[in-house]
């Protein structure tokens, strides 16, 4: 967004800019104006020679750093803070005292500042990405970001190492599913903050059942009431099923016909459009009937709709997590550490996971949740059993070179 | 004492020692709006080309490098022309709807609204008061598939039993209308409200028709509200990309959408940014050649 805006701009300047030369009469004044603009252009000149030591006319360097360098003392024993940059509607209420934050902050004496801002992964790098990129700080001590962005991120080696022994709590309680991602086997850079399945959701009142994305791409009763999300690895992990692929380790020539597949149907007319959570409103206005959707989502839907339903479809669920990682220069990592190594008690898990409604990561959560909400403990959502989590993939860790192609791919056919 | 820039010239004849003085007064004037201008578009356009000619394979693991590779152009214009295409259209539609919808609006305005003309100048600014991304997404209700304006279209037949607005082009080109209209309204009124209603009534005093009488007096005389008017609005209408991710679909996308989606997801900086000048390009000859066509080129 913010790229664009720079763009309209300079538009309108550069319409003024070529009238001002073109456009001075030879009058009177000529002499003056001219050399008006000649000072005007050797100054436009100098700056742009000035610009030009500091911008990056001939080349810019690669954005990798070495997390061992780029780092700053930490100051969490004498300063009790810490600054936490998160997604919206991710956590329990924080005002209330009984609160999983009013009760860290009472317990630790840390006083959190936390942020709701980040709303997209790849809007959230954009926005870090110059500071991290030439080791300068981005004012934050832990941030929960998705599989890819995180992965990414350690490649780039903007993440900070955890001391395992803070965060003995995370090696001890994590869920069996969710140990051994490839991009970080041991868990030396992240811990899960809340996982979820992606899948379908439709509006039983409104539609007939829904088993498989087959379906949701062909079924002609749906044609054009159907939206997918807008998170390239989410959608293409189910196209890379249909074309019967395996996302866990896919072939170019496979990523290939998955998105020629995509390109068909959404020539076809089928798909209404790529979204991010908003997809939630047109299902609950009857805009569209069913839609490619994350567990969570569904959960809350179904507080005010019971119609709405969650399938696993018979491709199989995507699972992912979005994660606590600790950026390079951050001031207060213990305090961090002491925040990841709070949240996997499994009690302070359960009531989490009893309000944000997204699988908890945290083994032995569920025996928790059955003093909070009785009604949860058996929501395959939260808490999904072990024939639920079989069914479930991942999506392979992509080179920058893989990252570029595919996403260009991706943004050609959903219009970005 | 009463030294102004108009009569330097003369000045500079008869003592060259003021003369300079004067001049140099000039220059200092100029320095504050110079050093905005380098340092808010100088600076960032040419970062802009230089983005623009980096080598294609770079990217944030291994660095750009300059390689002045000029065919990122070519690129940008093959894969992207359609777009591209689409955005000049909807714009150009948009534009037009506006100036229909605009100059009738103003023209009452001016001429017919006594004393609500300042409330209803008003109430053409109070949208502004909420945010453009509010009002675009309250569009998504009105237009909804459920919504009373369908069922209204599908009562009257103009629309089909399972025909919908909401991702289609109406909707799209729609909501650049509405978002974008006070920018066409505000210059229209500014023009029109200055013509002086004598020379209209001269011109039934001459048995000019109603229809002559404002084909022959009042559009030329509202021309330069007609030209800054529609620039203020085809200008971002083209680079707008909200309207269309909200209420079209993947085949309305516009080419602002698929510059954000080249810079923030795909990485691929120097296509958005070849991309960026491409437009940056086209409208501002668009422009050159419309004003010139029109002759105001005093407005820019």
């Amino acid at each position: 967004m913010a790229a664009m805006r720079g763009t309209i701009h300079p538009s309108r300047w550069g319409a003024k800019g070529v009238r001002m030369v073109q456009g001075q009469p030879g009058g009177r004044g000529g002499l003056s104006r001219r050399g008006l603009l000649k000072a005007g252009g050797g100054v436009a000149f100098a700056g742009v020679s000035i610009a030009a030591l500091k911008l990056p006319f001939f080349s810019t360097d690669g954005a990798q750093q070495d997390p061992l360098e780029c780092r700053t003392a930490d100051l969490s024993a004498e300063q009790r803070e810490l600054i936490v940059s998160n997604w919206p509607q991710y956590i329990d209420p924080r005002k209330k005292a009984t609160s999983t934050l009013s009760v860290f902050q009472d317990r630790t004496g840390i006083s959190v500042d936390y942020h709701d801002d980040v709303n997209d992964n790849a809007e959230f790098y954009a926005k870090v990405r110059n500071q991290l990129a030439s080791c300068e700080p981005i004012d934050r001590d832990l941030m929960m970001l998705t599989d890819w962005m995180a992965a990414r991120m350690i490649g780039l080696g903007w993440i900070q190492p955890l001391d395992p022994k803070k965060i003995s709590n995370v090696h001890d309680n994590l869920i069996e599913p969710l140990r051994n991602r490839q991009w970080d086997t041991d868990l030396t850079y992240h811990a899960p903050w809340q996982s979820g399945l992606t899948g379908i959701a439709y509006n039983a009142a409104k539609t007939s059942e829904i088993r498989s994305f087959e379906e949701l791409l062909t079924r002609p009763d749906l044609k054009g009431r159907v939206t997918l999300l807008s998170e390239m690895r989410d959608t293409m992990a189910f196209m890379l099923r249909v074309v019967g692929a395996d996302p866990d380790e896919f072939s170019e020539a496979e990523w290939g016909k998955a998105i020629d597949r995509l390109q068909e149907v959404v020539d076809s007319g089928q798909i209404r459009a790529f979204t991010g959570n908003d997809y939630t409103q047109d299902l609950a206005a009857g805009n569209i009937l069913a839609c490619e959707a994350w567990s969570g989502d569904v959960i809350q839907l179904q507080f005010d709709n019971p119609d709405i339903k969650f399938v696993a479809p018979e491709e199989g669920l995507s699972l992912w997590s979005d994660n606590m990682i600790v950026p390079n220069l951050a001031q207060h990592q213990a305090n961090a550490e002491e925040w990841i190594n709070y949240y996997y008690e499994p009690e302070v898990a359960a009531k989490l996971a009893a309000w944000v409604n997204y699988i908890c990561p945290v083994e032995g959560a569920r025996e928790e949740m059955e003093k909070i909400d009785p009604s949860l403990v058996d929501n395959q959502l939260i808490f999904p059993d072990d024939d639920l989590l079989k069914t479930t993939f991942d999506f392979m860790p992509l080179d920058d070179r893989q990252t570029t192609e595919y996403e260009g791919d991706w943004a050609n056919v959903t219009g970005g | 004492m009463a030294s102004t820039a108009g009569t330097a010239p003369v000045a500079v004849d008869a003592k060259p020692d003021t003369g300079r003085r004067r001049g140099r007064t000039g220059y200092l004037l100029i320095l504050p709006g110079l050093a905005w201008l380098v340092l808010f578009f100088v600076i960032p356009f040419y970062s802009l080309i230089a983005t623009s000619l980096y080598d294609p394979n770079g990217s944030d693991f291994r660095g750009y490098d300059m390689t002045y590779h000029i065919q990122n152009y070519w690129t940008a214009i093959q894969e992207y022309w359609s777009p591209l295409l689409r955005s000049l259209a909807y714009g150009a539609i948009a534009t037009l709807l506006c100036l229909v919808l605009g100059y009738v609006l103003a023209y009452a305005i001016a001429f017919k609204a006594g004393r609500w003309k300042n409330l209803m100048l008003v109430l053409v600014i109070a949208p502004f008061f909420t945010s453009f991304l509010v009002r675009t997404l309250s569009w998504k209700l009105i237009l909804a598939d459920d919504g009373f304006v369908v069922d209204l279209l599908q009562t009257v037949h103009l629309l089909g039993e399972d025909g919908r607005l909401l991702a289609t082009p109406v909707a799209v080109v729609a909501g650049l209308t509405y978002n974008f209209l006070p920018f066409m309204v505000l210059p229209l009124f500014a023009s029109v409200d200055k013509i002086d209603p004598r020379l209209i009534e001269a011109s039934h005093d001459l048995y000019a028709s109603s229809f002559v009488g404002f084909w022959k007096v009042t559009w030329p005389l509202s021309l330069p509200g007609v030209v800054s008017g529609t620039l203020l609005t085809f200008i971002p209408a083209v680079g707008d990309y909200i309207n269309a991710q909200l209420l079209g679909s993947p085949n309305q996308r516009m080419i602002g959408s698929v510059i954000q989606s080249q810079f923030t997801d795909a990485n691929n900086y120097p296509i958005a940014a070849a991309l960026s000048m491409i437009l940056m390009v086209l409208i501002l000859v668009m422009v050159l050649v419309y004003v010139r066509r029109a002759g105001t080129e005093e407005l820019l």
